[in-house]
């Protein structure tokens, strides 16, 4: 491990992985996103099921926090429509509100179906695909011109990398040597019409393309906590790192995974119940 | 005004660090050389690649910095129309994007090197301010004002190079959001901006040759537009002439005649704009405005000075 991976984060979290809470927690986000499916239609639940824990090991266990609480490194969801699950631990984390969470796609509310800069815990204004990358890209140069320590982390679905925008970041990321930026694919295999290596089967292999645009890296489960961790904070972090996560579109929950409707839809009722159900059997 | 524009950049980020220049695989010129030996790290080149040119600008703004992004103004705006959409003006990022070249400038590359409906499509986003100045003297001025201002976005088109210095003799100075007198005159009075002023001053000679007295306005601020001094100058004047390098629809043409309607006035306003057409012709810059029939003569003709 290279020291300035063991800067970039503090030694109490190295050392206390805790893959039972972090299980908990996961639990905890996917059925509040399953009640508030009840109570708006209007939200991504497989995406977000597919980046659960992804997200929870950037938030819980990469990035750093100030002494007042608040963060010193970055959070961007570039894949906007996976945002429920940033919602869900800002509110668990007093960055948002419950009744933030209760106004979420209402008139009265500040949260829509994807994420709004300036709303608390925001960091861009996404939706449209490929287009975090490069805002990830120009945060963690201009860390770099403040001769700060921060780092950028970025969630982008694999969909993403078939925008031509993210590829200009690539280049442009590695050019400029970014150290401070970790990028996470949510490689769950799914667009919004059909599974991805059916339709684009030269699409593959990713790890070695990211390396061929001079980044590092390294390809793993994504919805094992310690593994993400260990990838990252084993960089050699001397360029900028993709961590490719391997998912299951809406994991967790039998009849939304790799589905490709449920990219879209909210389950009705019993649907709702069945997957409350499935997710409190599955192993803590 | 490109040279103006680089000096004055270079001035102000010798003492700003937080002004940043991020260009897509053009030469810098002048001054921003001069910029990029000596800061090199707040230079940046992304290469033929304007979406990461302009996505980079709204990330490194949201951290703090000031970046300028700045490449031909066709490339600014229409390549990465999304970027300039969603991640400067959605979120309100003060960010300049310097469009090099507007209108017809380049004319001999044909039109994909023409920003010819640029003030149209950047007017009609929100959030988004938009500057033309005339010559480099409100190139300059504009361009303080840009490294100044924290309110968001703005494209600010410049021609490039060789403009006369027209504004010198200017009573009023520069004003975002202001019209700008740039010459009295009690019979008619011509709104133009950008490198076509020229041609307004051309004009307004032809309008003295036949014993009328022709006032000239440059309305160097598109978005936001000066509504209550454009409503007071068509209320002032008998005859309004709007001369511009920009296709018709969105145009200024079209908001001096919907403003008129606005304000009831009686006045008559004559309007001359780029064609709604790509012109497959080549030359000098001249020569296109011409055959966009913004020919000084031609110009003359239908305002009936002969």
């Amino acid at each position: 491990m290279s020291d300035r991976t063991t800067t970039n984060v503090p030694a109490a979290r190295r050392n206390s992985f805790d893959a039972g809470a972090a299980r908990r927690r996961c639990y905890s986000y996917r059925t509040r996103i399953l009640d508030i499916s009840q109570q708006v239609s209007a939200l991504h639940v497989a995406p977000a099921f597919s980046c659960t824990e992804i997200t929870d090991v950037i938030y819980n266990n990469l990035m750093r926090q100030e002494a007042n609480g608040e963060y010193r490194d970055v959070f961007l969801m570039s894949k906007g429509h996976g945002c429920m699950i940033q919602y869900v631990i800002l509110e668990e984390q007093g960055i948002l509100s419950r009744q933030d969470l209760d106004a979420y796609c209402k008139p009265n509310g500040r949260l829509g179906a994807h994420p709004d800069y300036e709303t608390p815990g925001i960091a861009a204004s996404t939706g449209s695909l490929g287009h975090g990358l490069g805002m990830a890209t120009g945060q963690a140069y201009a860390e770099k011109l403040k001769n700060t320590d921060v780092v950028i982390y970025c969630v982008l679905s694999d969909g993403e990398f078939q925008e031509g925008s993210t590829w200009e970041a690539m280049m442009m990321a590695a050019n400029l040597k970014l150290d401070n930026l970790v990028a996470f694919m949510d490689f769950n295999d799914f667009g919004g019409l059909e599974r991805m290596s059916d339709g684009h089967p030269a699409f593959y292999p990713l790890v070695s393309k990211a390396e061929a645009f001079g980044w590092e890296a390294v390809e793993v489960d994504g919805h094992d906590e310690e593994a993400m961790r260990e990838a990252v904070m084993s960089r050699r972090g001397e360029r900028p790192m993709l961590v490719v996560c391997r998912t299951v579109k809406g994991k967790g929950v039998s009849y939304m995974e790799n589905v490709a409707i449920w990219h879209y839809r909210s389950p009705n009722k019993e649907e709702y119940l069945q997957g409350l159900k499935e997710l409190a059997e599955a192993p803590l | 005004m490109r040279n103006r524009f680089a000096d004055t950049f270079y001035e102000l980020g010798k003492n700003d660090p937080r002004l940043c220049v991020v260009v897509a695989d053009i030469s810098p010129a002048g001054s921003i050389a001069k910029f990029r030996n000596e800061f090199p790290r707040r230079f940046v080149n992304t290469g033929v690649s304007e979406q990461i040119m302009i996505g980079m600008t709204a990330g490194m703004a949201q951290r703090g910095l000031k970046p300028f992004a700045y490449t031909i103004a066709t490339f600014t705006l229409y390549r990465p129309f999304e970027m300039v959409r969603d991640d400067l003006c959605y979120q309100n990022l003060p960010v300049t994007i310097v469009g090099i070249g507007g209108g017809v400038t380049y004319s001999t590359l044909g039109a994909t090197h023409h920003a010819q409906e640029d003030v149209a499509i950047a007017s009609a986003i929100p959030n988004l301010s938009v500057i033309a100045p005339c010559d480099p003297s409100e190139a300059e001025a504009a361009t303080r004002w840009c490294a100044a201002q924290e309110r968001g976005p703005v494209y600010l088109r410049l021609g490039k190079a060789g403009e006369p210095d027209l504004s010198k003799a200017a009573q009023e100075p520069w004003a975002f959001g202001k019209l700008r007198r740039l010459r009295g005159g009690r019979d008619v009075c011509i709104l133009s901006y950008g490198p076509i002023m020229k041609r307004a001053f051309a004009i307004a000679e032809r309008f003295e040759a036949a014993g009328k007295s022709a006032a000239i306005v440059s309305t160097h601020t598109l978005k936001p537009l000066d509504r209550d001094g454009l409503a007071e100058i068509l209320r002032a004047f008998a005859r309004v002439v709007v001369i511009e390098e920009c296709a018709p629809n969105g145009s200024l043409a079209m908001r001096v005649k919907e403003l008129a309607w606005d304000a009831q006035v009686t006045c008559r306003i004559d309007t001359f704009t780029l064609k709604d057409a790509f012109i497959h012709c080549y030359g000098g810059h001249d020569d296109i405005l011409d055959a966009h029939g913004l020919g000084t003569a031609e110009i003359a003709a239908r305002l009936g000075l002969h």
